[in-house]
């Protein structure tokens, strides 16, 4: 038993889980299976977006959705209306939506708890009613279509399932990989303190509105990629992109597969998007069971699946070996015990 | 001339709806420091029952009003010995997303149920009164009339009576509420309560001259939180006082400024006052 949740804590599982996402297009049963599979790709780089700002750095944005939804409609209309092509475009998404993050940010982090996350979810209605009403630019309820495929350069076709999936999976990869290493760094550590208390971490000298914003962008750019991303695989994107409802769905994600952990947002967006799939009939009305869901976890476990197995596994490594932990194990166990004090 | 009085009685129309949904959060807000992101969906659940009792039932407006008042209120105890109860001691991002919770849960529900299609509810006051120029149809004053009335005898309430002290007391100080032996839990319940009732009588008032729709609470809900932030959370006048702001602001607006985007003056006005002050308008002190 010790040995399979070792592993399940160890580098090894990195290793294993990346090698069952390359071979998976091997075993899936059907195209579709790969396309739903790199949709909730997408979703998951912008669920670890989410992550830095409410899970390391403790700020509910509500706004989520619409930096996705700003990310999306960059490249949508430059690509339809202005001819871009599309890479120079998803850069664009991730500068628009890094410059975006700022600018909301920068007013927005000034606010604390409740009022951050009210106004945050004014600011994601603005960008739906601006995406909706603001018909010269973003075509309105019409939404946009034939969005330009991902180019190759001649030696892939992007327009392809397996081709894109392998995209998407490089991507998040790159986005697990990126926050793996700023959870270790100082940074993180700073946005950790943050969470646990503003005051604290005022104390020991910290800036909070810099970090916080740095959070913030990081966050958005997170989210304005992603949605890029969507628009070259779906190629078709409409105002309903940028609903409360999508920001609701990737606190969803978040919270079951474990908020402020690592392999968190992976492991909850993939498990809710596959049951999701499992009953299809049930997607219209997945909120009358994803709706206490959410109430119910957060009451009895509010860490999310990875959350509280690393919590289980710290409290089983602690009673087994008293004396070894102290130093070892602590850097595996902090985000649960951080996240009981926050 | 003429216009801008028409357009400062829609003003007035709204504000009143507006002032009693942020009533509603502002109470709750004042006792358990919860941002009910869920009150909206009392308010469209107000609305829907109000609409079951008159159309599928036959019964009179006012039974309706009454009824979806009961039921709302009933349902907004629950969320609170269900929900926010057993939160009470957890971090505060906690509460507000089992709020998100329940509202995802009440809106797919009454989609289930009643289906997603826009409805019209039936007044029984059609009239149209004219005065020297101003025309003011009768649902209209009656949804003035009707929320300053109620807003009357909330005031009445909390300043009159025991219990409804005992709401003041509680958010004024807590700890010093439960020192004089202020029973919290009567407390959060009958304020949840009176939340409840108000958002459905809100929201029987205002469907006649609006829409009936499961998606009908989410602009009304965003107003409100625009409007207690602006009056100082937890701030009874203050939520009375933003609602009119707000009603007279999308009412002119939307007549001088634009009409497509006078849904955005809230707004607006919301990033615009805290990007100025952090701390809203109205309220004392720093947080």
């Amino acid at each position: 038993m010790d040995r399979v949740m070792n592993f399940f804590a160890s580098p090894a599982m990195k290793v294993v889980l990346l090698a069952a996402a390359i071979l998976f297009p091997w075993v899936a049963g059907s195209e579709y299976q790969i396309y739903v599979m790199a949709l909730a790709f997408v979703w998951a780089i912008a669920v670890y977006g989410l992550n830095i700002i409410t899970g390391y750095c403790g700020q509910l944005n509500l706004a989520h959705g619409g930096f996705f939804a700003i990310g999306a409609y960059t490249v949508g209309l430059l690509t339809v209306d202005y001819g871009w092509a599309f890479w120079p475009a998803f850069i664009a998404a991730g500068v628009l939506g890094a410059f975006f993050g700022f600018l909301v940010g920068v007013v927005s982090l000034r606010l604390k708890e409740h009022y951050f996350a009210i106004f945050t979810l004014c600011v994601g209605f603005i960008i739906y009613l601006l995406i909706e009403k603001w018909e010269e630019l973003t075509h309105g309820t019409l939404g946009v279509i034939s969005i330009a495929p991902p180019e190759g350069f001649g030696l892939v076709d992007f327009t392809e399932t397996i081709p894109f999936y392998y995209l998407v999976l490089f991507f998040l990869v790159l986005a697990i990989g990126l926050i793996s290493r700023i959870s270790r760094s100082l940074v993180g550590r700073t946005f950790l303190a943050i969470r646990i208390s503003d005051d604290l971490a005022q104390s020991l000298g910290i800036n909070l509105m810099r970090n916080k914003v740095l959070a913030f962008v990081l966050s958005t750019t997170y989210a304005g990629l992603a949605g890029a991303l969507l628009a070259g695989v779906v190629r078709f994107i409409g105002p309903d992109l940028a609903e409360i409802t999508h920001t609701f769905d990737v606190i969803t994600y978040l919270l079951v597969g474990g908020i402020g952990t690592l392999m968190g947002p992976l492991v909850g967006t993939l498990l809710i998007t596959w049951i999701t799939q499992a009953v299809q009939s049930f997607e219209e009305y997945r909120m009358i069971v994803f709706g206490p869901l959410l109430v119910v976890l957060v009451i009895f476990m509010p860490k999310g699946i990875v959350g509280t197995f690393l919590t289980w596994r710290g409290r089983r490594l602690a009673s087994k070996a008293p004396a070894k932990r102290a130093g070892s194990r602590v850097g595996d166990t902090a985000d649960g015990d951080q996240r009981e004090a926050g | 001339m003429d216009a801008f009085l028409q357009q400062a009685l829609n003003g007035l129309t709204l504000g009143s709806i507006y002032g009693l949904v942020a009533l509603g959060l502002t109470l709750v807000y004042g006792i358990l420091h919860v941002p009910n992101f869920a009150h909206g969906a009392l308010y469209m659940v107000g609305a829907y029952v109000s609409y079951f009792i008159m159309v599928e039932h036959g019964l009179n407006y006012w039974v309706a009003m009454l009824g979806a008042g009961l039921v709302v209120a009933l349902l907004s105890v629950l969320c609170e010995r269900l929900v926010f109860h057993p939160l009470r001691h957890a971090p505060p991002i906690h509460d507000k997303i089992a709020a998100i919770g329940i509202l995802l849960f009440l809106e797919a529900l009454v989609q289930m149920h009643w289906g997603a299609d826009f409805r019209r509810m039936p007044t029984p006051y059609t009239e149209i009164f004219n005065f020297g120029g101003l025309t003011l149809p009768a649902q209209r004053l009656l949804i003035i009339v009707g929320a300053f009335s109620l807003m009357g005898a909330l005031h009445l309430y909390l300043k009159k009576t025991m219990t409804g002290s005992t709401i003041i007391a509680m958010a004024q100080n807590r700890e010093g509420a439960f020192l004089v032996g202020i029973d919290a839990n009567r407390v959060a319940m009958m304020t949840f309560a009176i939340a409840g009732f108000l958002a459905a009588v809100g929201a029987t008032l205002f469907a006649p001259i609006n829409l009936v729709y499961p998606a009908m609470g989410h602009l009304v809900i965003m107003k409100a939180f625009v409007i207690i932030i602006l009056g100082g959370m937890g701030s009874i006048p203050g939520a009375i006082v933003g609602g009119l702001i707000i009603g007279f602001a999308e009412a002119l607006g939307g007549y001088y400024l634009s009409g497509t985007y006078k849904d955005l003056i809230a707004f607006v006005l919301l990033v615009a006052i805290l990007s100025i002050k952090p701390t809203g308008l109205f309220t004392k002190g720093v947080r």
